[in-house]
């Protein structure tokens, strides 16, 4: 048979089961709809980064400028601030919150009480339900200059009170800290789950070699949850330009504005409350093509290097 | 000498389990203070919390915080809203994501790698703030509530757990033999597929039920009347913002309006999120069964 008539052959069938299986096409639809209108249609719409946007034109209509905007975005004076701000709440954030849910997963998973180890674990996936507002409430509550507990404990051991809400360079370690107790039980059920998979058979004949506890852990624990490390890597690898913008926004003081303004902050003041779109969508785009690139760039690498890798 | 060996080898695993047991209860004590606080600063005397004496249990228990609270119109409004538009939007989040996760689990579906790619897209890129904004404003729905609902009808990663579930839980002779039988789609989905995937269910609407309960971000974006505000708007003003005036200002000084604030801000954390910390308990295995789907890689 001809290639040419396997084509047909085949594009026969495929309609074929088109029209056998049309219903599934109806159960589709609102999703597709979905997708086309708030997924995609937005995209074309980052043609604005490279126009001059009015409103009466509207987006297709608005005159093209080239890389205008983005000139003037990588010319601007607060631009090398807002770059550093933003990799440095990322890097800091994912250096303190990738590996303590690794490690609390192990420790859960050798603790020997099972009851104590449920009572752990509802305790410390809780926070994970507290809204982002209330988590920043939180925040300033606790760290309040005149009625805070953590500066009634400063006091208490003889030192002075910090205002570590309008200090710049505080924002960060309270802005990884709370992200720390708010992710770190919630990000250890992945690897709880991983570390179930882990053979049995494994421990027992490392237990008959007279390995230790330590030794397994290091030896057959970590290696078998691996993988599951690797995707979470890359995973995270994403997000290092793309700091939330719910926290941070929530964070910001006129205070601590020189450490807490980030890309995202930016783009929100920007298009939203001051109507530059074609800059601000140029500033958003930038953002999403650097994310992109290092999701793709590290899927890449761990390919490489291991198995493991997410598409 | 086997004797030896098993003395040191249980020597070194009772060191491990007293690290253990240790470092888990610094970590249970670091999660569960903060809330704990909260709780206890919510019914003490302000003044003792301003004070510092509230450390482990109320002092001077009062109530004057919640009375303040229930008697702030704008809570039961937010209140009112979020209830709304998180029955809505669960509503409609449900359905899309699990009629389309599963017609994207079946692998005779004709045109499922070429949709699944373009659901992959939307997770490594986006449009971005802006041009969602423009077009949540050129479809006119800026302030309703439909702003706050459409823009997310589906979450991707949802949708991918949805289809994972539904993969490994309906085999494809089974719905090869409803074929036989003459069994349309539709009927297999709704008399077989559903009664099948109570737990998927439960999982989808907790996971989209928390995420309106407690999202501010398109409201902030999308809504401009304060009327249609959810719950958490309206907690930023208080928490955040500091619009406390209405409630403290029968007050006499400044500072005692201060010290009312706080306690007004312990007993609005209190009221906002302890539907959820006393409801997640329960709800606890169905969340981790979500998380774990998701696990697998699709």
């Amino acid at each position: 048979m001809t290639t040419a008539a396997i084509k047909r052959r085949r594009r026969k069938y495929r309609l074929k089961m088109v029209k056998r299986h049309w219903q599934l096409y109806l159960f589709l639809l609102p999703t597709i709809a979905y997708f086309l209108i708030f997924r995609f249609y937005p995209m074309y719409g980052l043609q604005l980064a490279f126009k001059a946007y009015r409103a009466v034109d509207g987006i297709t209509g608005s005159k093209w400028v080239g890389l205008d905007n983005f000139r003037r975005f990588f010319a601007a004076a607060d631009f090398e601030n807002l770059m550093l701000n933003t990799l440095n709440v990322s890097i800091v954030t994912l250096i303190f919150t990738f590996p303590l849910p690794i490690i609390l997963a192990l420790l859960l998973n050798q603790l020997p009480s099972l009851k104590y180890k449920k009572v752990v674990q509802t305790t410390v996936y809780a926070p994970h339900f507290i809204s982002t507002v209330v988590m920043v409430g939180m925040i300033f509550l606790f760290t309040s200059p005149t009625s805070g507990l953590i500066n009634k404990l400063i006091e208490a051991l003889g030192g002075k009170a910090i205002h570590f809400t309008a200090l710049p360079g505080w924002f960060v370690p309270l802005y990884v800290v709370s992200e720390v107790w708010q992710s770190t039980g919630w990000g250890s059920i992945l690897y709880l789950a991983a570390l179930a998979g882990v053979s049995t058979e494994l421990h027992e004949a490392a237990l008959v070699d007279g390995a230790n506890k330590f030794q397994r852990v290091w030896h057959i624990d970590i290696p078998g949850i691996m993988p599951t490390i690797v995707i979470m890597m890359i995973l995270n690898a994403g997000k290092i330009m793309n700091v939330g913008f719910e926290k941070a926004y929530l964070m910001q003081t006129s205070l601590n504005i020189d450490a807490s303004e980030i890309v995202s902050t930016y783009v929100y003041k920007r298009g939203v409350l001051k109507s530059q779109i074609s800059l601000s969508t140029a500033v958003g785009l930038f953002e999403s093509v650097i994310n992109m690139i290092l999701v793709v760039s590290v899927n890449w690498i761990s390919r490489r290097v291991s198995d493991s890798s997410l598409f | 000498m086997k004797k030896a060996k098993g003395v040191t080898r249980s020597r070194a695993d009772k060191a491990f389990d007293v690290m253990d047991y240790v470092l888990l209860t610094i970590a249970f004590l670091v999660v569960a203070y903060p809330l704990y606080f909260v709780l206890i600063a919510s019914v003490s005397d302000p003044i003792a919390v301003y004070e510092g004496r509230v450390i482990l249990y109320p002092i001077k228990p009062t109530l004057e915080g919640y009375s303040r609270i229930f008697s702030y119109e704008s809570l039961f409004t937010g209140y009112k809203n979020t209830l709304i538009y998180t029955l809505v939007g669960t509503a409609i989040n449900l359905v899309l994501t699990i009629t389309a996760g599963y017609a994207l689990s079946r692998k005779d579906l004709v045109g499922r790698n070429v949709m699944m790619m373009g659901v992959m897209i939307t997770m490594i890129f986006s449009g971005g703030m802006i041009p969602n904004y423009l077009l949540v404003r050129s479809l006119k729905l800026y302030n309703t509530m439909w702003a706050l609902i459409l823009p997310g009808a589906v979450s991707t990663w949802n949708l991918i757990v949805t289809r994972t579930f539904f993969q490994q839980t309906i085999p494809d002779e089974l719905q090869e033999a409803a074929e036989l039988d003459g069994c349309g789609d539709t009927a297999f989905f709704l008399r077989v597929v559903l009664p099948l995937s109570s737990s998927i269910i439960a999982v989808m609407v907790l996971f989209y039920a928390v995420s309106h309960w407690n999202s501010y971000y398109n409201a902030l974006l999308y809504l401009s009347s304060s009327s249609k505000y959810p719950l958490q708007l309206v907690l930023r003003n208080i928490l955040i913002v500091n619009t406390l005036d209405d409630m403290v200002n029968d007050v006499a000084t400044q500072a005692a309006q201060q010290r009312m604030g706080d306690l007004i801000k312990y007993g609005m954390i209190i009221v906002s999120s302890l539907p959820l910390l006393i409801l997640y308990p329960f709800l606890q295995k169905y969340f981790v069964h979500g998380v774990m789907i998701g696990a697998i890689k699709g």
